[in-house]
């Protein structure tokens, strides 16, 4: 791990390890670690104040990839560990990886329940509209017309709209990224860190070994033609419609991130031990 | 190189090669990959090319080209790690082969401008096509690719980074950009060259490359 008495600013390269990815070639989750990296040292944080929290899937193997301390937790459950750690450690920078699927389907319980607690975390979700991990099966996001042959004539299924459920939920940082900018897309992170409270940056991320028509992404999304607002019900009317292309951040709340009541100068342990004493 | 010295006129004469010349070099001592020639493959689809950022002084231009080349480098060893983990090892030395030309181009760019550390902020510019004019696009990868096709890559980043370099030579108003701009133009109209050179001397795939009898996708 990086020491943090080096007097030379860190590069995104420091926030890496020695592991190399294996994910698909083309995976757009090559561009989102660069993003996480980047991000880091754009904020100049040390790598051991930094801790990556993942659950299960392709995007959460991130992790592993960085030089920060890190979590691969169980699937869905990424958001719970974090928010522990986080409480326990708030000192600490808590960055969150999922997919559409752990955190949308497996997890999508503690997203809502993350968003209205407004730990302060980052919560960046890789989103390829499939689970590439398991080989192809639908996700909450994917299309209901999208046929395979594990989803023949689609699951006629409404997809999920993690945004709006993001911004119904109370989180207070609300953006959208694509893989395929990921300099634009390490400055959402950044900011999302910097954001207090939860923060939510849902990633494009293409597919395009089970969804190869994402491949066109690059050519669909667009920056958002209105800047961010601090005004939920005028972020929720543009996301009404929104056509799940346009990036950038779209609502910037004020609200008062969660505070542990234990803790430094606050009630120990000890204390609470003390209530249930009979 | 020419445009360094249009920049920086006090740049160190000690560097026995120019960042030109070197990649240059490197490009035409990189011999033909063997494989039994085939049908032409598919070209590359095309993407859309990287407008000009504003730039409006020379320091400022290079600083643009240090990031561009840094960014290719990171990219084409970024694909290198992928084709090595998919056991692709001739794809992934190719890769690995040209990330450190580019590599090499912008510790160069360092040097002669005197630079200590990048000049770029760590997120990197914002460019005006997402990504860098020569930075290769990744929904382009298949792990059963083959030179032929990694050397398309290349091929359209040099073009891609030529067309920007024209680009903005056309519409700077800064002559000393302008100078380094055209400069940089003929550089990369030379890389293409020579990649189109390479091109021809590498087998083309089969027309089934991409056949696979354990594919990884169920979807097909």
């Amino acid at each position: 791990m990086t020491s943090s008495a080096s007097a030379a600013p860190l590069t995104a390269q420091a926030f890496k390890s020695d592991y190399k990815p294996i994910w698909c070639p083309g995976c757009g989750d090559y561009s989102v670690l660069s993003s996480f990296t980047k991000a880091f040292a754009l904020l100049q944080l040390q790598p051991e104040n930094v801790a990556v929290v993942s659950g299960i899937g392709c995007s959460s193997r991130i992790p592993a990839y960085t030089n920060c301390y890190g979590f691969h937790g169980v699937h869905g459950r990424s958001l719970a560990a974090a928010a522990g750690l986080k409480l326990a450690r708030p000192d600490l920078t808590v960055v969150v990886a999922s997919g559409d699927g752990d955190g949308y389907s497996i997890g999508g319980n503690h997203f809502l329940h993350a968003c209205r607690r407004n730990v302060d975390l980052t919560y960046v979700v890789m989103d390829n509209h499939v689970y590439g991990m398991t080989k192809g099966q639908p996700s909450p996001t994917t299309e209901p017309d999208w046929e395979s042959k594990l989803s023949p004539e689609g699951t006629g299924l409404r997809e999920f709209n993690p945004l709006v459920v993001a911004l119904a939920a109370g989180a207070n940082f609300v953006a959208r990224g694509f893989a395929g900018d990921p300099n634009g897309t390490a400055e959402l992170i950044a900011q999302a860190i910097k954001a207090p409270g939860f923060s939510f940056v849902e990633v494009l991320s293409p597919c395009i070994t089970f969804r190869p028509e994402q491949r066109e992404w690059k050519n669909m999304v667009r920056p958002a033609s209105v800047p961010s607002t601090d005004d939920a019900a005028l972020a929720a009317r543009r996301l009404m419609t929104d056509d799940g292309m346009n990036i950038g951040v779209l609502y910037k709340g004020g609200r008062k991130p969660y505070q542990s009541p234990v803790g430094k100068g606050k009630k120990q342990p000890s204390d609470l031990e003390q209530e249930f004493t009979l | 190189m020419s445009t360094k010295k249009t920049v920086k006129k006090t740049a160190k004469k000690s560097a026995k090669l120019s960042p030109k010349k070197t990649r240059t070099a490197a490009l035409k001592s990189t011999k033909a990959p063997q494989r039994a020639a085939a049908k032409p493959a598919a070209k590359a689809p095309k993407r859309a090319a990287a407008k000009a950022a504003p730039v409006t002084s020379a320091s400022e231009f290079m600083a643009h080209a240090y990031a561009m080349e840094v960014e290719a480098a990171e990219r084409y060893a970024e694909f290198a790690d992928a084709m090595e983990v998919h056991n692709n090892r001739e794809v992934a030395e190719l890769f690995r082969k040209l990330s450190r030309i580019e590599q090499r181009h912008a510790d160069q760019i360092l040097e002669q401008m005197g630079w200590k550390q990048s000049p770029v902020a760590s997120a990197g510019y914002r460019w005006e096509g997402m990504e860098g004019p020569e930075t290769a696009d990744p929904t382009e990868l298949h792990y059963l690719m083959q030179p032929y096709h990694a050397l398309q890559i290349a091929l359209h980043n040099e073009k891609r980074a030529r067309d920007f370099f024209a680009h903005l030579a056309k519409i700077t108003g800064n002559p000393g950009v302008r100078k380094g701009a055209l400069e940089m133009r003929e550089e990369e109209a030379e890389h293409v060259h020579l990649i189109e050179g390479w091109l021809k001397r590498t087998p083309k795939p089969d027309a089934n490359w991409q056949a696979d009898q354990d594919p990884p996708a169920l979807s097909d």
